[in-house]
């Protein structure tokens, strides 16, 4: 099937709803996502279809029913386990990264662990500091885990799927912002690897690595640094564990410039693990310190105005690329 | 506060000695006290510094295993613990040998010496692990059952864990939804008395562990741990219960481990009054004194098994453990994550 402009949550569904179709073991486990459908309708039509022991309403337990996929995974079922947002996985980490990231290397290779945890995340509107947080970096610091961060509707379907069939813990981190945003899907495009970083716009002057929603966000801010002869090239990594540095490394070996744009807070975020491997190992290859665009250190606001201040946007991209690229920010306010 | 089994048994039939047959009791007595002998080798060999880490023993406690896994199908049913893990991975099947191995740290181990005593894994005995996370293995032993469930097997699920991690949020969300989806899963509950060095009266309002059941409607039994064919007995209704589908059952069982916690645990917090009642009603006697009493065994016949039960496990178990060589460093990112898998790393769609 083919689509000019599916939404995200749509990909998603799709991707849930084939795979549901392909293997009687995956089954979905969550909050609401049986009879009310998912909070994002990501599982929309799934619990008609599937039955519920298959889309799997749960109680609010977090910690339990995360931890109850991570059983369903030791005896062969492929969950995927929905959890409302990423905020509420604080209470699920002992499953994931005490259980699901430990398991297969405890048992010295004797159990896979193919289990699914999706989870929704980042700023969105004025949802306050419980509903706002980022929270990859605290995932990428554990080996065992994988981390899929896809930010269109294409990379949704691809790495969703991915990660279903995978036998690895793999954590799907899904933006509240993005699922109703639209973009092309091709169901029957052959995928690339699910870690593989995508450069989704070619230049010369300078790279541009992001993730996620701020993938959207650095084109828009590529395509105004164009319009004031900068060329900007931009890497959407796609995958946050493991992270494709040669795609990276290749960029910079044209560019030479390197600016890291990431909505996650700057204080050991995950754009300071991307500063430091690719410093480490294109150090010479850089003609400018490398720079972040990163939120504030600060717990994001309800009001409109402070909650946009506390994270790029356009404007902020585009100030620091041309400051690397040793240009004056246009319309400096005195 | 009970230092004394003194409680009720609930609802467990009577002539409950008749289940098992002569031979069977002197197997099991053979088993405990290999069980016995196996963890007090642990001890010295921990103190030689051959085991590292947390060890954590089960001397004390073990007609709680033996009982409940008689009555199960050991090596079918799915199994899991807490870091107090030897025995029972030993009774579901796994060789004595290479669990030692993996106490230390060894190829030949269960886990190839990666998970350590705390992490007894044996996927071909459906020993599902050792967890050292106290109530972290509820909601695993309820993805089981749900697994189990899905699949229509007959199979069941079960938890071996102890009274203090009845205080995790995990025991009640746990026990929640093995209700409201009927999941084939029995939790045991091996009730020491203590989390550590607290007494249970000191951190839990509800010291009847199988009280706390009803929270959830889920039928509950609590009876004698130091009798293993009264955990026998308790142990075969309530896997009749959950095996025929009526869904998941909370057995309590009153024991006392000898031993501190851990090996770094001193045991200051409990009296010698207490200790010494405890060691009254040691499983291994009881069973033993049943058999000498029905003459059924003297008790040369029974020093005799324990002096065959010590050089087996030198000269086989600690052997093994001993020649077994130390995993390569070369293999050091092995396990961590699935190899060649084609999803990840081939662009597989």
């Amino acid at each position: 099937m083919k689509n000019d402009a599916c939404l995200y949550w749509q990909a998603l569904n799709r991707a849930l709803d084939a795979e549901l179709a392909a293997d009687d073991d995956v089954i979905v486990l969550g909050e609401d996502v049986g009879l009310y459908g998912g909070s994002y309708r990501v599982t929309e039509g799934l619990y008609a279809r599937y039955g519920e022991w298959r889309v799997r309403d749960t109680p609010i337990s977090e910690s339990s029913f995360t931890g109850l996929g991570v059983g369903a995974a030791l005896v062969g079922l492929r969950p995927v386990v929905e959890i409302m947002t990423i905020n509420f996985a604080l209470l699920a980490l002992d499953a994931i990264i005490n259980m699901a990231a430990k398991i297969p290397f405890m048992s010295g290779g004797q159990f896979p662990m193919p289990l699914v945890v999706r989870m929704p995340g980042g700023v969105a509107r004025q949802l306050a500091a419980q509903h706002s947080q980022r929270l990859e970096q605290t995932l990428m610091n554990v080996p065992g885990l994988r981390i899929a961060v896809p930010a269109t509707p294409q990379d949704a379907w691809w790495q969703l799927r991915q990660a279903i069939r995978s036998d690895e813990p793999i954590v799907v981190l899904e933006h509240e912002l993005l699922y109703f945003s639209k973009g092309p899907l091709d169901e029957a495009a052959e995928a690339p690897p699910m870690h593989r970083a995508e450069v989704c716009r070619a230049g010369a002057d300078l790279t541009i690595v992001t993730y996620s929603r701020m993938r959207e966000l650095s084109l828009r801010a590529a395509a105004q640094l164009a319009e004031q002869g900068i060329s900007a090239e931009v890497i959407d990594l796609r995958s946050l564990r493991p992270i494709d540095w040669e795609t990276c490394l290749a960029s910079l070996r044209k560019t030479h410039r390197l600016l890291v744009v990431e909505e996650d807070s700057r204080f050991a975020g995950a754009g300071a693990e991307v500063v430091a491997t690719l410093a480490e190992r294109a150090f010479f290859t850089l003609d400018q310190p490398p720079r972040r665009v990163a939120g504030e250190e600060l717990p994001i606001a309800y009001n409109a105005r402070l909650e946009a201040a506390s994270i790029p946007s356009a404007p902020s991209i585009v100030a620091a690329a041309r400051e690397i690229c040793g240009q004056q920010p246009p319309e400096e306010k005195s | 506060m009970k230092v004394m089994p003194g409680y009720a048994q609930q609802g467990v039939a009577e002539n409950d000695s008749a289940l098992l047959s002569v031979t069977d009791k002197k197997r099991l007595l053979r088993e405990m006290l290999y069980a016995r002998r196996f963890e007090e080798r642990c001890y010295e060999a921990y103190v030689e510094r051959k085991i590292g880490g947390f060890l954590h023993l089960y001397s004390g406690e073990e007609a709680c295993a033996h009982g409940v896994l008689e009555a199960a199908r050991p090596g079918y049913d799915y199994v899991m613990t807490s870091y107090r893990d030897h025995i029972h991975a030993i009774k579901c099947g796994s060789d004595p040998r290479k669990v030692m191995a993996e106490l230390f740290a060894k190829e030949g181990g269960t886990c190839k010496g990666r998970g350590g005593s705390m992490h007894i894994f044996d996927v071909e005995h459906r020993f599902m692990g050792g967890y050292a996370l106290v109530g972290g293995p509820f909601p695993l032993a309820a993805g089981i059952a749900k697994g189990i469930k899905m699949k229509g097997g007959d199979e069941i699920s079960i938890c071996f864990l102890g009274d203090a991690a009845n205080n995790q949020g995990t025991f009640h969300e746990s026990l929640n939804m093995a209700k409201v989806w009927d999941l084939p899963v029995l939790y045991v509950c091996e009730n020491n008395l203590y989390g550590i060095g607290t007494r249970i009266d000191r951190s839990t309002a509800v010291q009847d562990q199988y009280k706390r059941a009803a929270a959830y409607d889920i039928p509950a039994t609590q009876v004698d741990g130091q009798d293993v064919e009264v955990v026998y007995a308790a142990a075969k209704q309530a896997i009749e219960h959950v095996r025929s589908g009526n869904g998941p059952y909370f057995l309590e069982l009153m024991t006392y481990r000898y031993r501190g916690h851990s090996m770094s645990d001193s045991n200051a917090y409990r009296s010698k009054d207490e200790e010494r009642s405890w060691l009254k009603r040691d499983p291994i006697h009881i069973l033993r004194n049943r058999l000498i009493d029905s003459q059924d065994l003297t008790l040369s016949e029974f020093k005799d098994m324990d002096k065959a039960i010590i050089e087996e496990i030198e000269n086989e178990v600690i052997a093994y453990a001993e020649q077994s060589p130390e995993p390569a460093v070369e293999d050091l990112e092995k396990y961590v994550l699935a190899e060649n898998d084609p999803y990840v790393h081939g662009g597989a769609s």
